[in-house]
């Protein structure tokens, strides 16, 4: 018997991940349930932070005990910045606090819906590209500024599901499968994601990852559903390398007609 | 001579390098980012770089996140 695994690796900018789910690590209990989380999703690139360190309290514990960085891709993005100057800022301390040239670049338009300032996005992703960082840029679900962020050399584009921590899952399905069809980079659905199925969904619709926190870290059991979006990224990519059947109107038989009655 | 470290006023005898003030607060100097005066600052310059009266010193580091 074939043992049909998804364990084709995602490459980009040259380096090659495992695992096709991407996850935060906010919003946990403590570092301990962050790490069961983290081990139970199976992935290998994980986005923190960048934030002052506490210099009051010496006994605070820090993430990266928990989370080793030889065993994951640290990837920090730059949450919570609302400009370009920001973005741009806090890029440049995570690369000088961190070992790597990656960065999550997010500039967000608006408090209430979180979602990215899109010119914004592009001025800084192109800054940030000219020092030589290898920007993944956190998008709107519009195709035209997918490709342009393409263009101007970002090695992959992270679009949204929904709003950030919504849960609402993939409200606007055909605008991904544009993107994932005409964007020639790896495409990381980010954001939205409610639960198992809309990765699934994601993943069969032809995302190359999924980037997730909310919807594993507020679940009753963060643990068990971060298992649970491992087998729905692993089943959504078989499903779609597989190649689905078409829609139909009406009903096919599966069962023979001959030798009946 | 007084500087701002984190928001936060301090008083330090001088010559203060980065990297004894980093000790002073039990702080490794891996995974941290500097910004003095808005400078980041080069992680291998941690030794030799001086602090100076009205400094603003900033520290960061890698904290739980997912997006915005």
């Amino acid at each position: 018997m074939t043992n049909y695994t998804s364990n084709d690796p995602l490459i980009i900018a040259g380096r090659e991940f495992r695992s096709r789910l991407w996850v935060g690590t906010g919003k946990y209990k403590d570092f301990e349930e962050t790490r069961l989380a983290i081990e139970a999703s199976g992935a290998d690139i994980v986005t923190v932070a960048v934030r002052r360190v506490n210099i009051t309290d010496k006994n605070s514990e820090n993430l990266l005990d928990y989370i080793d960085p030889k065993k994951y891709t640290i990837l920090p993005n730059t949450a919570g910045c609302y400009t370009v100057e920001d973005a741009v800022r806090y890029s440049r301390l995570a690369r000088a606090a961190g070992v790597s040239d990656l960065v999550k670049l997010e500039v967000i338009g608006d408090e209430r819906t979180l979602f990215p300032d899109t010119a914004g996005l592009i001025e800084a992703a192109k800054i940030l590209i000219a020092e030589g960082f290898i920007v993944l840029p956190y998008t709107n679900d519009d195709p035209i500024v997918a490709q342009k962020l393409m263009d101007i050399g970002c090695p992959a584009v992270m679009p949204l599901a929904a709003p950030i921590g919504s849960g609402l899952g993939i409200r606007n399905p055909y605008n991904l499968k544009i993107i994932m069809d005409t964007v020639k980079v790896p495409i990381i659905v980010d954001a939205g994601v409610g639960t198992a199925s809309d990765a699934a969904l994601a993943m069969e619709y032809g995302a190359d990852a999924v980037l997730m926190n909310t919807a594993i870290a507020g679940a009753q059991d963060p643990i068990m559903m971060a298992t649970a979006m491992r087998y729905a990224v692993d089943a959504g990519r078989l499903a779609f390398k597989a190649g689905r059947i078409p829609r139909k109107l009406y009903a096919t038989a599966s069962s023979p007609i001959e030798g009946m009655l | 001579m007084k500087i701002i470290v984190n928001g936060e006023n301090q008083e330090h005898t001088v010559p203060l390098t980065v990297t004894t003030l980093l000790q002073k607060l039990d702080l490794q100097t891996e995974q941290v980012a500097v910004e003095v005066n808005l400078t980041i600052l080069d992680r291998l310059t941690f030794p030799t770089w001086e602090l100076q009266d009205g400094d603003k010193v900033e520290i960061l580091s890698f904290f739980g996140g997912g997006a915005s």
